[in-house]
Order: structure tokens, then sequence, then C-alpha cells
């Protein structure tokens, strides 16, 4: 704050004092040159009237001669006094103006501003280091939630996109590259409420220098970051960075997911990603051959894991050599009929359109639709503008790699406890998976599912840790009821417990909770609104576990053990 | 031989002579204190002010400091010289001339504290 200012008087030095000596002349001067009052007896002007007639000159208002009109003499002086004092101020705000429209100034006096927002921010934030696709989504996904983040772009772009939304009010930004340190400190990287740094840049490097900054800053503090490339996810790895996002990969083997074991992705989806485009049965067939449009990122990602699990594809690549695309890959972009024919498209099951250009995939789509009807279609959409053009071409799965990597790190950030469902979830049978789904079902009506962890702790559960403290069982089923009706269950299913480092899967409702469990729920958001209150509140536990809704208050309690105690005793 | 440096102190140690050779003489006799001598006293200790803008060390808010807490008391004598000769109906009395000197006096202690600093200033700066 004071940095702009000292700024700004630095630079007015040189035009005030060039004010105050040509304001002194003149003052002088009108002193000591001779005048004359009404009379024609002389008379001296006094400081006084010389300091009110400079100033209405020098500013141009020019009231008149006060309070006699001037003698040649003091007129002569005063037309050399009105050019200087006139330029003088000319030159002042001249100044002035030029150094609101210094880039250097502007800088400064935004970035102070900046930091001033960040510093007003009283509870935990997160810093999103770029606002790009992903980084726009996981912003207002938490803003949603009203969990605060501070925002990072270096493109000018971006963050205009950002300043005309609404957003831009809940939300401190600026315009500056994030692997400068002092950018990441103005941004609160140093603060004790800053929980998580997401570093979501398309430049891998810079996405390294926020992880490192931020692991040296505060090695406990969770940090996410984007990858490209192999090399930077072990950099990432090396120095313990705790989430390490690779979109392709993820949707490489979450399509992999589809083809072979189709329930536990439809489980993924109904948690993760309602909205996930996937319009596919599982009962469709999708084995056989895939026929693969380009080499890119996530052609690599996709030929590496379908290697591991025997899956027949074919690539057509425009880059065979400077891709280094594997053997029998066909030389062509994909959109033309020939080329794909020659790939085995009649044979396929399916396609996936992955090259880097939106117009080139759509294409693809088309024309392979073209030859064989019954495809099942995946294309890769790069740029978001495209998004209804995707949506009218009505595929079977759209990639997204800015929703990919928006989702994983939304629920790694709010219930990191569904990583460890997912990773559980792998070991089981399809059919397990579909029996959970069915009985979701039968639970749930919507198909939006919201997940939530739910931790046995004086912060969160206050009602349920003193009542485990006073002896009583405290079991999920109660959890899971109705308070408003002890009867009925939400609409919740328990998914996973975690107690001391160990997981279960699908815990009993007769469970007996104890301190610092955690459970994961699944359910409707209502259910979670619910399950805290009755959590927290004591008098609603106790309803629910025996019915009776007693008075509390230290007065009525007297009162009541009073009472039994006088039933008591008529017993005896 | 840094001609921003000897600008600098030329300004200040002129501002403080300035004030000085007002102040002296005795307090209540309008004799003794020129007019000319304030009206100078006050442009000089402004310009001296207005050189110590944009310093961002410790000294240099003393400095700046002490420099306006001179400009003020110069400038309320000022004022009040003029609303004495002009405002009030009593016109210059003696009693009046003794306030506007003694304020005068406690601008040339400020200034007096803007030498010395800048002597510790140079003081410490042994090149």
């Amino acid at each position: 704050m004071y940095h702009v200012l000292f700024l700004l008087f630095r630079r007015l030095r040189r035009p005030i004092t060039v004010i105050i000596i040509v304001y002194g002349i003149s003052i002088l001067g009108l002193t000591l040159i001779p005048g004359q009052d009404n009379f024609g007896n002389p008379w001296q002007m006094d400081f006084f009237h010389a300091f009110y007639f400079v100033s209405f000159m020098g500013s141009t208002i020019g009231f008149g001669e006060i309070p006699y009109p001037f003698t040649p003499e003091q007129r002569l002086w005063v037309i050399f006094t009105i050019y200087a004092t006139v330029i003088s101020w000319l030159y002042s705000i001249g100044t002035i103006f030029k150094l609101f429209q210094d880039a250097n100034f502007n800088r400064l006096v935004k970035r102070t501003r900046f930091n001033y927002r960040v510093g007003r921010l009283h509870q935990s934030f997160y810093i999103v280091c770029g606002f790009g696709a992903t980084g726009s989504r996981i912003v207002r996904q938490l803003n949603s939630h009203g969990i605060k983040t501070v925002v990072l772009d270096a493109s000018r772009q971006l963050i205009d996109q950002l300043e005309s939304e609404e957003l831009s009010l809940s939300v401190p930004y600026l315009c500056d590259d994030a692997s400068h340190p002092d950018v990441l400190e103005l941004a609160g990287i140093n603060s004790n409420l800053c929980i998580g740094v997401l570093a979501l840049t398309a430049n891998d490097h810079t996405n390294l220098t926020i992880a490192i900054a931020s692991k040296l800053a505060n090695p406990n503090r969770v940090v996410i970051s984007r990858t490209q490339c192999q090399e930077t996810t072990d950099n990432l790895a090396s120095f313990g960075t705790d989430y390490i996002i690779d979109p392709f990969k993820i949707f490489a083997s979450n399509l992999l997911l589809t083809i072979q074991e189709p329930y536990k992705q439809i489980l993924h989806n109904m948690i993760i990603n309602p909205r996930h485009n996937v319009w596919m049965s599982p009962h469709q067939n999708m084995k056989g051959l895939w026929v693969i449009c380009g080499y890119g990122r996530l052609g690599k990602a996709l030929h590496k894991l379908f290697q591991e699990h025997e899956i027949e594809m074919t690539f057509i690549e425009i880059d065979p050599v400077g891709t280094e695309a594997p053997g029998g890959t066909i030389v062509g972009t994909g959109t033309q009929a020939k080329t794909l024919l020659k790939a085995g498209l009649k044979n396929a099951v399916g396609i996936i359109a992955g090259t880097p250009d939106d117009a080139d995939n759509l294409s693809i789509i088309i024309t392979a639709r073209q030859i064989k009807p019954d495809l099942i279609t995946v294309a890769r959409q790069n740029d978001t503008f495209n998004k209804p053009v995707f949506r009218a071409a009505e595929l079977n799965v759209l990639v997204e790699s800015g929703r990919i990597i928006s989702n994983e790190i939304y629920i790694l950030l709010r219930t990191p406890l569904l990583n460890e469902f997912f990773k559980l979830l792998a070991q089981e049978s399809e059919d397990w998976t579909r029996a959970l789904i069915v009985s979701i079902n039968k639970k749930i009506e919507y198909s939006e599912v919201d997940a939530w962890t739910l931790t046995i702790s004086k912060y969160e559960s206050l009602a349920v840790y003193d009542a485990i403290d006073e002896g009583i069982s405290i079991k999920i089923g109660h959890l899971i009821s109705d308070p408003r009706n002890r009867k009925t269950p939400l609409p919740a299913v328990p998914l996973l417990l975690k107690r001391d480092n160990n997981f279960q899967l699908l815990p009993n409702d007769d469970t007996k909770l104890r301190h610092n469990d955690q459970i994961l729920f699944c359910g409707e958001e209502s259910a979670q609104t619910y399950m805290r209150w009755a959590s927290n509140n004591h008098n609603v536990m106790r309803f629910i576990r025996n019915g009776r809704g007693e008075p509390d208050g230290w007065l009525w309690r007297w009162l009541t053990e009073k009472k039994r105690a006088r039933q008591n005793k008529l017993i005896e | 031989m840094n001609a921003e440096k000897v600008v600098f102190a030329f300004f200040i140690v002129l501002a403080l002579t300035l004030n000085f050779g007002f102040y002296i003489g005795d307090i209540d006799n309008p004799d003794h204190h020129n007019v000319y001598e304030l009206f100078f006293a006050i442009i000089i200790s402004m310009i001296a002010t207005i050189m110590k803008f944009g310093d961002r060390t410790h000294i240099g808010a003393v400095l700046l400091a002490t420099s306006l807490v001179a400009d003020l008391q110069l400038i309320i004598a000022a004022f009040i010289w003029g609303a004495a000769t002009h405002v009030l109906d009593s016109g210059m009395t003696p009693a009046i001339m003794a306030s506007i000197v003694s304020l005068t006096g406690g601008a040339l202690l400020a200034n007096f504290t803007s030498v010395v600093l800048l002597i510790v200033e140079t003081a410490l700066m042994r090149h």
C-alpha cells in the first residue's frame, strides 16, 4: 500500500517543486512591486493578498485585480506569472496522468490491491494457478460450495474472462506469472490459511516450480499438479507432490474400465461424474478391434494401457515417425474414408478420435459413422468453446481433459476417502459392483449422488463423540436414521469405514462407532445435511437412539432426576 | 561530488538558516522579524520537504517527518500573521507577534533535528 504512495510522491517531486518555486516568485514580485489605491496613493500589496491573487490566477479562475486595479508595472509582472503558473500546473497534472498510465505503476497498484484482498480472506483458501479449462472449472465448483480460492494466471485474456464474471467479486485474482516466488507470496503461499495449492497451468515447468515452492513453504500442505509427460510426473513425485494428475492416463484407464468392467465405471460416474457424457449400456459389446486416430498424449496413454490388457488396436497418425508410433500404424489423419477402411474399421468395435484438432476429430467421427453406423464413438474435445458442436455429434464418450482433471481434483479435495474406495472397488468383481448399484438405486431416487465423509470427532460430530465418551453405543444405523422419523432411514449408503488406517467396504449398520472413525457415505445432498445436524445435536441423537425427546438444560435435568428418584422410591 | 546530494543538503541547511534568521530578535517586536524572511523560510522549507519524499529508509522517514512538522508550524505562523493584519480588529499586537515568533521557534527546532539527522546519515555513509 505504502509502496504505491511512495512511488507516486517520488515521481511528483519535480512538478511540485516547480509549482512552489513559481508561486514563490510570483507572490514575492507582487509584494515588491508598488501598487496604487483608488485615490492614487501608493499601496504595497501584502503577502496575504498576494497569495490570494496568485492562487486564483494559477488555477485559472481569475476573479479580478484585487483590492484595487493594478498599475502597469504590476500588470507587466502578472503577465509573466500567468504563463509561468499555468504551465507549471499543466506540467504537474501531465506528470500525474503519465504516472497512471505507467505500466510499472499499474502493476504495482494491482499487486498491492491483490495482496490486500488475499489478506482479508479470514478463512482457509486454495491457491489455483492457471485459469484455463481446468482451473476455471475447479474454481467455480469450489466457489459454489463456499470454499475460497485465489487465482493466478499469466494470460491477460483468461484473467479478463474471470474479471467479467461475478466470480471476480469473491475470488482475488492477479495476472502474473505464478512461477515467480514473489507472486506466490502475494497470493498467500506463506499464510497459515492456505490449505492447498493447485498447479494447473499449461506449462509443466511452471507447475513444477509452483509445486516446489509450496512444498518448501509448508511441506504438509496439499499440492495437486497437472502433468503432461512422464518426466514431469516423476519429478513431481520425487519431492512429495500429493496428487499428480495426468488427464490422458486417467481417461485411458476410465475407457479401459468401461470396456472391461462397465459396472464399475457406472458406479464411478454415478458418484463423481453424474453428467459424464457416456451413453452406453453395459450390455453392449465392447470387446474387439479399436481404431485410434492420433498418436499424441491420449494415443500414447491408450496404447500403453490397452497393450497391457491385450486389447486389439490400430493407430492412424499423420506423422508416425515424429510421434514414434508403433508398427502397423496407418499414415493419415483419419478424416478420409479410405484411411479408416485401411485400418480395418469395418471389423472394429469402436473408434477413438484423439487428435489435437477438434474439427479433425468431428470429421473422423462422422466419416466413421457413415462406414459403420453402430460403431462406438469416442472423441477428444480440446477447446471448451466447441462444446455445442460436440454435443450435437451425440458421441458415446466425450473426453474433455479440463473436466476430467477438475472432477478428480474436486473429489481429492473434498472427500479423499473416495480415492480409497475406488482402489478397493477395483479388487471386487463386476457382480458385486452390480449388486451395489442396485442397492444404491433402491434407496436413492435420483441418479445424481453426492459423496461425503463423516469423521467421529469433536468438530464434526460432537453429539456422537460425547455419547461414545459416556459409554453409549452409537451404530452406523443411528447415523443413517432420519432425525425427523427415526424408523425410516435417510437416502444414504455407507460405502467405506476407515478405522486406524484399516479400511472396511460397505460396513454393516450394526457396526459400533469409535472415536476418530471416518465413514464415507454416498447419497442425496439433503441426507448429508440431516446427518450432520443429527450428529452434532445431543437431543436429536438421544431421540434417534431411544425415541425419547428428553428435556435438557441443567434445571430441568435436576428436576427430572428428583422425579425419577421419587418414583424409584415408590417402587421400592 | 554528487550534485543531488549537494542540492539536498543545501536546501535543508538553507531552511534551517532562514528559519533561525527570522526567529532571532525580541520575541514581541515586529521590527525584529522581517516578513520576507518568513516568506522565504516557508518556501525553502516546503522545497526541502518535497526533496525528502520517496525515501524508503527509516532515517528518510524521520527526516520527512521533521520537515513536515517545520512546514506545519511555519504555515500556521503565516496564517496568524495574515489574520492579525487583515481579519482581526486589533491588528498586529506584541502578543500576536510573540505567538508568531514562538511558532517559528518550534519550526526551528524541527529544522535543527532535520540537520542533525542529515549529519548522522552522512557520517554513517563514510564514502
